[in-house]
């Protein structure tokens, strides 16, 4: 076997290992997951002892519980885990975080797979639950194990997407991403817009009136473009539907669909008349472009505000303001659940951390500790989420800005079993290539239906 | 030969009968201890080989295997029983445009990394075999790209060929040239990864056959010399047949590791952690192809299908690289 007495030498282009991504995010939280790591082996063999020293003694009342829990992203659980430690002597919890969501979900989806190696706790994010509900069976229903009454916690759209297509509930909600429009106020005045967030709001007020702005803005030619990529307005247009890519039977409906062409005519229109700057979400070039001034508006959920801080730079501050108005009516980008896998050796403790964790008051602290905003109900009307101000937005009281923003949402679009793939695979590339230059709309249009088509195979 | 055969215990065993057994019996009646001895003595090579066997059936040969089985289902980790398909799935790699895509784009991507990078890696070995000042220096520094981190490279890259902010575009139009999308064209952004993989390979292989070189008896050179051959009649006859066994191992290798290119083009995309290779899968390699089935989709059999046909293609382009290879750098041995 040639190949394999050679491959050791190879490029170390061949199998990718999640570290090797992980690396880009820091090196920091890499090294801490691994001290995780290590210190929960040390702690289950210190575990292990400690029964063993019992001699026989069938447990003796309240044992050690060790309780792991995996999270990625900012979810903020660092200082409550502890208290929920303290609060509760004979538990200990691990935390395993991996920065990146992809590298997270690899590892919960494969182990799932393979029956074992999970945490009692699994966060899945929003666009995740989709393939967790479809192997639902692998997941606690939270209204058996965990503590009862907590139905009307979350908004209704929430609750109900953490639920299979039986009615058990899969996961909690933690947090959620409600859409405003965030714009340049300098920018504006420059091309002769109105700035003030009241006289913006009809701007803003539907994506007719959203485009015809941005045909004016691009026709004063301030070197300026209207928003950043076509995809990142399609899809919040798109997520307002009532159904997007599929109905509610899981049926592939993107053909038929005629809301999603609409929209991508819309779009591509405006991507035409070059009020797109082409910088694809979360790009190098993207980040690069929040400096540069390359874009006007930028469809903006509460958790862009971090991005939009962190790459317009400090010469930005107080250029950037939100409108709570939102096109055609809010949306929802964004999000997370705990869930607890069968594989868990203490469910019932577990649904009762993740119940704890995602109460009103414990969300509203991860809230201020990391910025992922609260999907509970209670949580949208506490005074620390309304007090929370920040000066770097020329309208620095985000709290009740995107507290108004997260009322408007009355539901979230049904998500079948390949959406996030859609969006990001086919549906945004393409659009992309109206960006490039490479395609008409149209043409575009065929190659995304072309590509769901083979996808759904 | 004879010598030799004395020491075993088949020609040792015949001339001393065991001890204390009746005389005459035969071969069969060894004592426990000689049975152990000849049991040993035959074993123990293949004992001491095996570890690279067993090492290599767990980790090469069984997932081997077992990927082809895979590849006959429509495999489904979270389900509970696999559905056997037969060979849909390769039926489907063969219908499908993206498939053929990448493959073009892997041959094109190899292509323009492989070719340039011997050419310059002999090249380099000259010139770091020449007399030089400071030459272990050289030597080490041509090295220095490999030692560097791959993720750090194709960060960096993928911001040097950025279109709006990179420098590349930024120097191009600084001489009036126009600005390239490196990751939109197709046949850029092949040019952009290839320049990725030689900037890291180039040194390498520089030195592997900068090694070769020096291991060239230098009276053959003084022979040529002495004959009247100038500099490049050396070099085309002297050096470069006998260089072969070398170049061949270089090409295969090569073949391997760029037939298998996944980390430069995965880190080269525009959004970071995408599969896509491009909005329109531009330079999307098999590898990328593959990953994004297995572990962004989840179809493990598609993707195991994918990887058996990616293994056949290597073998099949190994086989080429070698034929090649030989009849370039064949001409010394095959006068004989």
């Amino acid at each position: 076997m040639r190949c394999g007495a050679v491959v050791p030498r190879g490029r170390s282009t061949v199998a990718p290992t999640n570290r090797e991504f992980e690396v880009r995010d820091s090196t920091m939280r890499h090294l801490s997951r691994t001290t995780l790591t290590v210190s929960a082996g040390m702690a289950a063999v210190l575990t292990l002892a400690s029964c063993g020293g019992g001699g026989g003694g069938g447990g003796g009342g309240d044992g050690e519980i060790e309780l792991t829990i995996a999270t990625f992203g900012s979810m903020g659980y660092e200082a409550l885990l502890e208290e929920y430690e303290e609060q509760n002597p004979g538990i200990t919890i691990v935390q395993q975080h991996t920065g990146r969501s992809p590298a997270h979900h690899q590892n919960l989806f494969q182990k799932l797979g393979a029956g074992s190696g999970l945490s009692d706790i699994e966060a899945v994010e929003e666009g995740h639950m989709a393939r967790a509900r479809s192997a639902s069976s692998r997941f606690h229903d939270l209204n058996e194990i965990g503590p009862e009454g907590l139905d009307d916690r979350w908004q209704e759209w929430k609750y109900t997407a953490g639920q299979d297509a039986e009615g058990r509930l899969i996961g909690y909600g933690t947090d959620m991403g409600p859409l405003a429009m965030c714009y340049r106020q300098d920018l504006f005045e420059e091309a002769g817009l109105p700035s003030d967030p009241e006289e913006v709001a009809p701007l803003f007020e539907t994506w007719e009136a959203y485009f015809e702005a941005g045909d004016e803005f691009t026709s004063a030619d301030i070197g300026s473009a209207w928003f950043d990529n076509g995809s990142q307005v399609f899809n919040a247009m798109n997520n307002q539907l009532e159904f997007g890519y599929y109905d509610a039977e899981d049926n592939l409906i993107v053909e038929s669909n005629e809301d999603v062409r609409h929209n991508w005519d819309r779009v591509g229109e405006a991507i035409e008349g070059g009020q797109s700057a082409g910088l694809a979400a979360f790009s190098n070039e993207w980040e690069n472009g929040f400096a540069d001034s390359a874009f006007a508006t930028k469809t903006c959920p509460a958790w862009m505000m971090g991005p939009i801080k962190e790459h317009s730079g400090d010469e930005h501050a107080g250029k950037w303001a939100i409108s709570p108005t939102f096109p055609d009516g809010g949306g929802n980008w964004g999000g997370t659940y705990l869930t607890v896998p069968t594989q868990s050796e203490h469910p019932e403790e577990a649904a009762e951390l993740a119940a704890w964790l995602t109460a009103p008051e414990q969300q509203i602290r991860a809230f201020v500790a990391e910025g992922p905003f609260p999907a509970q109900v209670e949580a949208l009307d506490m005074e620390e989420l309304l007090e929370h101000r920040d000066d770097y937005f020329a309208t620095p009281d985000v709290g009740p800005l995107f507290s108004e923003a997260a009322k408007q949402i009355e539901r979230a679009q049904y998500k079948g079993p390949s959406d996030g793939d859609l969006q990001d695979n086919v549906f945004g590339p393409a659009i992309q290539t109206i960006e490039q230059g490479l395609a008409s709309p149209d043409e575009a249009w065929e190659q995304a239906v072309r590509g769901a088509n083979e996808l759904e195979n | 030969m004879a010598d030799l055969r004395s020491v075993t215990p088949e020609a040792s065993r015949k001339p001393s009968p065991p001890p204390g057994g009746p005389p005459g019996s035969g071969k069969n009646t060894l004592t426990l201890r000689q049975r152990l001895y000849r049991f040993d003595v035959k074993s123990a090579p293949y004992l001491y080989i095996a570890p690279f066997f067993i090492v290599f059936g767990l980790v090469g040969l069984f997932p081997l295997l077992f990927t082809a089985y895979v590849s006959l289902f429509d495999w489904d980790m979270l389900a509970d029983e696999q559905q056997f398909v037969g060979l849909d799935n390769y039926a489907r790699l063969i219908e499908s445009d993206q498939f053929w895509k990448a493959l073009v784009n892997t041959i094109s991507i190899f292509l323009l990394s492989t070719g340039p990078q011997l050419v310059i890696a002999v090249l380099l070995a000259v010139l770091l075999d020449a007399r030089i000042r400071a030459r272990t220096g050289f030597r080490v520094s041509v090295l220095i790209p490999y030692v560097v981190s791959l993720v750090a490279l194709g960060i960096i890259f993928s911001n040097l060929f950025g279109h709006n902010y990179g420098l590349i575009n930024n120097v191009l139009e600084f001489f009036g040239f126009e600005r390239i999308n490196w990751h939109s064209d197709r046949f850029a952004s092949h040019v952009a990864i290839a320049t990725m993989v030689n900037w890291r390979w180039t040194g390498y292989n520089a030195l592997i056959v900068l090694a070769a070189m020096q291991a060239i008896p230098r009276d053959l050179y003084e022979a040529a010399v002495v004959d009247g051959a100038g500099p490049f009649r050396r070099f085309f006859s002297v050096t470069m047949p006998l260089l072969r066994p070398t170049l061949i191992f270089v090409v295969i290798t090569s073949t391997i590791g760029g037939l298998q290119i996944f980390t430069e083009p995965k880190l080269f995309s525009d959004i970071p952690g995408s599969n896509n290779g491009g909005s329109d899968n531009q330079f999307q390699t098999i590898t990328l192809f593959m990953y994004q089935v297995g572990f962004e989709r989840f179809d493990l059999g598609y993707a195991s299908a994918i990887a058996w046909t990616l293994f056949l293609l290597i073998v099949v382009f190994a086989l080429i690289n070698f034929l090649i290879t030989r009849r370039i750098a064949s001409t010394g041995e095959d006068r004989r």
